[in-house]
């Protein structure tokens, strides 16, 4: 498992992380996860037999004797183990044999590729809503049938039927699922300080003002890795403006010129403007690349105290640093800002069908089901959206309160909103979003030009 | 024709060992002979040059006129885009830099190298040393260049060399970070640097400056615990303390909260002239004698505070370009000794000592003569550089931290950037490799120019 090639967020503390495949390194957790003690108490299988039953989808229907189905995705490795164990359960269940190859950060590529020859697989395991749309676009997807999205329905939130959608018409399935609405803190230096989680925005910049007089670094941000502050952005406008905005804004009805956008800046220039609270300054904060953030709060002479982040965070901590996670590295959810919104910025990987027929619509369904969630669950590094697999069916209570958060917010989840523009705008090095934050971060008084250039470089990348 | 193997029995006989027929044309028969084989024999290579040069080249021309997606004829806009957009702008200005800049340099470092590597005994060793870079990848070089040049000096090698230096000629100051509370009495001084109290005080106050930023287990090791000093009519006295608030009562010195020894203390009257001069204890209390009646502020010198030096930002946007060209000097001078070398051993022995005989001195025989002798060959070794530098990629991509990559972009890389990167649109991108090939060619052109007047 060690020898995963999928590149890992910060398997190396100097690696750059602009190397191959950012995004991806962002949307996975990464093998070799920290929740690696399949521990599962009886009382959490109690709550999966619980929720089995009461999870949609008819799915011990044992008549797939001879079907063979094929799934491609981008696991590899650890995650490719345990999705495997997955689809053992499927197969015991219906007799079906399903295969499963994962291809990496070339999905995208092979999945073209395969179109082209006529040889698509079954499913396909896709981390991009837009390229959900791409392929729906042109007709490569199956829509769901009424018993997946009656299962889908019935355990997770309407919001994420709607991300796997293309114009009201249902193509995902999710099952992997990341929580980018974390902040992780040093334990160790949060009990030496006398320090207390902050639940609201204000508490969470008098926190990061207590600690800077108390001589510690408040916040690692990593400001050469340009996705890690539109994580920051995208959490701070969620909060700000509110779901129903980050959509607009996200489908371009409103400007990057709007008011809101204008305020998220503002709130985020607070914290951004403020060379006391950034470990090395602005210039310093600019050259930390993502790993580097990681080990800045959980090396053994620890920087900073605070790093804001998604789940993942807690494999690079458990693969480059002593910290225990859990225990030394431990998070609490993005401060509330505006009221209490419990919006979480999420990403994941959605599951869509390629071929037509009834073994597809039924492996779709068993993937949406609580059992299926269970079987990854107890086996560590995976965060499902079901809402009927509860908190402690995780290895961990630190991996349950984040599973808990994204079902508890509900229809206030919002996707990566970087991950639903155009790569020109929202994945580029040097360009687009990426570059306009971290210029701004260079320059917080300028939130005008920080806004016009967002709106240009938006508007020239959306094709307008 | 290919079948056709067997030369026509009439032409075997005309040809073998007899001069051509003068002035006539070839018969057909002698020309099948002449091509037929040599087609036979070129035509494998031809193959792989029309696929693998010929057609790329010329489709990558053709796409250059299409859109993104490759749909829609734009005509010459991608190329009117690639020189109206900033980004390849900066590209194109970095690749010029780094054509002026590092074949000169390696060719010349290389020459240098040679020459002295040749006058030592153990040259091949010392050759093979400096020949090593070249058994790394550009891209594990790129990585270690990264690491070397990192901002934190605890990491980055070049900046803790630095670092080092500079402390040893001017100590750090004890107290980084060390800053007064917003509404303290003291306030950041722009004038003098450090802070100063915002109030006047006169002889017989007593003073306390609690200061905030520095972690209490920071603290020098002999600092005790703060105590208000009690005070006397002559004499300005005070207290200057870490005041740890976070859990502890913000202001006022708290039990456990200790002094901060070694503080510069001045007392500056209304001129802002300085008026007595008196250091913290162990327990920060300080105590200005001698002061004559009047109001005084006082002033904390910036020195007990600056920020430690920490080298340079060498990654940053002004000096990314230079670091990443050293990187590659590192790597290609290697291959420029090699080459040098092998061309100083080539060089007749006899021209070097006839100049020595002639009483040349050293410098004078290695500019008047090895220099000269070596012209083609450094030549060449400079045009292959050219070559080498314009392509360049994988150094400036591992390099540059994502925040800078804009600023050290190169044709290559930008071109890759719009094509694959993320962008996806390899309309652009092929105009930016057709860029990329004109200005290969007259290098091109000159070499193939040099070949034929050496064969000649």
């Amino acid at each position: 498992m060690s020898t995963s090639p999928t590149p890992r967020p910060g398997a190396h503390g100097g690696t750059p992380a602009g190397a191959p495949g950012p995004r991806r390194a962002r949307t996975r957790p990464g093998a070799g996860g920290p929740h690696r003690a399949p521990a599962v108490t009886a009382a959490a299988l109690a709550t999966v037999l619980a929720a089995t039953a009461c999870g949609g989808g008819g799915s011990a229907s044992a008549d797939l004797d001879a079907v063979t189905l094929e799934i491609v995705g981008p696991w590899a490795g650890a995650e490719q183990e345990a999705f495997e164990k997955v689809l053992d359960l499927f197969e015991s269940q219906t007799g079906a044999t399903v295969t499963y190859s994962g291809v990496g950060d070339e999905l995208s590529t092979v999945l073209q590729t395969r179109i082209q020859g006529g040889d698509v697989p079954d499913v396909a395991l896709i981390p991009q809503p837009g390229l959900i749309q791409t392929f729906a676009a042109e007709g490569d997807l199956v829509p769901l049938d009424d018993n997946v999205t009656a299962a889908v329905d019935e355990n997770m939130a309407a919001a994420w039927r709607e991300i796997g959608s293309v114009d009201g018409q249902a193509y995902g399935v999710y099952l992997k699922v990341t929580n980018k609405s974390l902040v992780w803190f040093n334990n160790d230096l949060f009990e030496e300080t006398g320090a207390q989680t902050p639940e609201t925005w204000d508490e969470f910049t008098q926190l990061s003002a207590d600690l800077s007089e108390v001589g510690v670094d408040p916040l690692s941000v990593a400001g050469a890795d340009g996705w890690v502050l539109t994580d920051w952005f995208e959490n701070v406008y969620l909060q700000v403006a509110g779901p129903e905005k980050y959509d607009q804004l996200s489908e371009r009805e409103i400007p990057w010129t709007d008011p809101s956008v204008q305020e998220a800046l503002e709130v985020l220039a607070q914290v951004w403007g403020d060379e006391t609270l950034l470990t090395g300054g602005t210039s310093g904060t600019l050259q930390t690349d993502f790993p580097t953030s990681v080990t800045n709060v959980f090396a053994d002479d620890p920087s900073a105290a605070m790093v804001v982040g998604a789940d993942f965070i807690g494999g690079v901590v458990s693969s480059s640093t002593n910290a225990g996670v859990g225990d030394q590295a431990q998070h609490f959810r993005f401060p509330y800002i505006a009221g209490e919104q419990d919006s979480v910025v999420v990403a994941g990987d959605a599951a869509v069908a390629m071929s037509d027929g009834e073994a597809t619509m039924e492996l779709l369904t068993f993937l949406a089901s609580p059992e299926a969630a269970q079987e990854w669950a107890v086996q560590g590094g995976f965060v499902s959206p079901n809402r009927h697999l509860a908190a402690d069916a995780y290895p961990d209570p630190l991996t349950g309160q984040v599973a808990e958060q994204i079902v508890s917010a509900g229809d206030s989840i919002r996707f990566d909103l970087s991950d639903l523009q155009p790569a020109a705008f929202g994945a580029t090095v040097g360009d687009g979003m990426w570059q306009a934050l971290q210029d701004f971060l260079g320059d917080t008084e300028d939130v005008e030009g920080t806004m016009e250039r967002l709106e240009a470089e938006a508007a020239e990348a959306h094709g307008e | 024709m290919t079948t056709d193997t067997k030369p026509p029995a009439g032409a075997t006989g005309a040809g073998r060992g007899a001069a051509p027929p003068p002035g006539g044309a070839p018969s057909p028969g002698r020309l099948r002979r002449l091509f037929g084989p040599a087609a036979l024999f070129l035509l494998p290579a031809l193959l792989f040059l029309a696929v693998f040069l010929a057609y790329p080249a010329v489709y990558s021309l053709v796409r250059s006129f299409f859109d993104g997606p490759g749909d829609q004829f734009v005509g010459l806009d991608n190329y009117q885009r690639m020189f109206t957009d900033d980004r390849t702008f900066t590209a194109i200005r970095n690749t010029g830099i780094w054509v002026l800049v590092a074949p000169a340099l390696v060719t010349g470092l290389g020459l240098i190298l040679a020459v002295l590597t040749e006058r030592i005994r153990w040259a091949t060793a010392f050759r093979i040393l400096l020949f090593m870079p070249m058994a790394i990848s550009l891209f594990a070089s790129g990585i270690i260049f990264r690491l070397v040049y990192d901002e934190n000096p605890d990491r980055g090698v070049v900046n803790a060399a630095i670092v080092t230096v500079h402390d040893t000629f001017r100590s750090p100051s004890e107290y980084p970070g060390a800053r007064p509370r917003e509404d303290g009495p003291l306030a950041a001084d722009p004038a003098l640097g450090g802070y100063t109290t915002a109030d006047a005080h006169t002889p017989g106050e007593v003073v306390a400056l609690p200061l905030v930023g520095v972690r209490p287990g920071d603290l020098p090791e002999q600092a005790a615990p703060a105590a208000l000093p009690d005070g006397s009519p002559d004499t300005l006295q005070g207290v200057v303390w870490l005041d740890a608030a976070l859990g502890g009562e913000v202001d006022g010195i708290d039990s456990g909260e200790n002094g901060m020894p070694r503080i510069t203390v001045e007392a500056l009257d209304a001129s802002g002239a300085v008026a007595a001069t008196a250091t913290t204890g162990d327990d920060g209390r300080f105590l200005l004698a001698d002061l004559p009646e009047g109001e005084y502020t006082l002033h904390l010198a910036g020195a007990n505070f600056a920020e430690p030096f920490n080298g340079l930002t060498w990654l940053g946007p002004s000096l990314v370009t230079p670091v990443i060209i050293s990187a590659w000097v590192w790597i290609m001078t290697g291959f420029a000794i090699t080459f040098i070398a092998a061309g100083l051993a080539a060089i007749p022995r006899d021209a070097l000592e006839a100049a020595r005989v002639d009483g040349a001195t050293e410098w004078q025989v290695f500019r008047k003569v090895t220099v000269p002798l070596l012209g083609p060959l450094l030549l060449v070794v400079f045009v292959t550089l050219v070559i080498n530098v314009l392509k360049i990629f994988d150094l400036v991509f591992v390099i540059a931290p994502g925040s800078v990559q804009a600023d050290a972009s190169v044709i290559a890389l930008q071109m890759w950037q719009v094509s694959f990167g993320a962008g996806g649109n390899q309309g652009l991108g092929s105009a930016l490799v057709v860029l990329l090939l004109v200005l290969v060619l007259p290098i091109m052109y000159f070499n193939i120019r040099r070949f034929r007047k050496e064969r000649s």
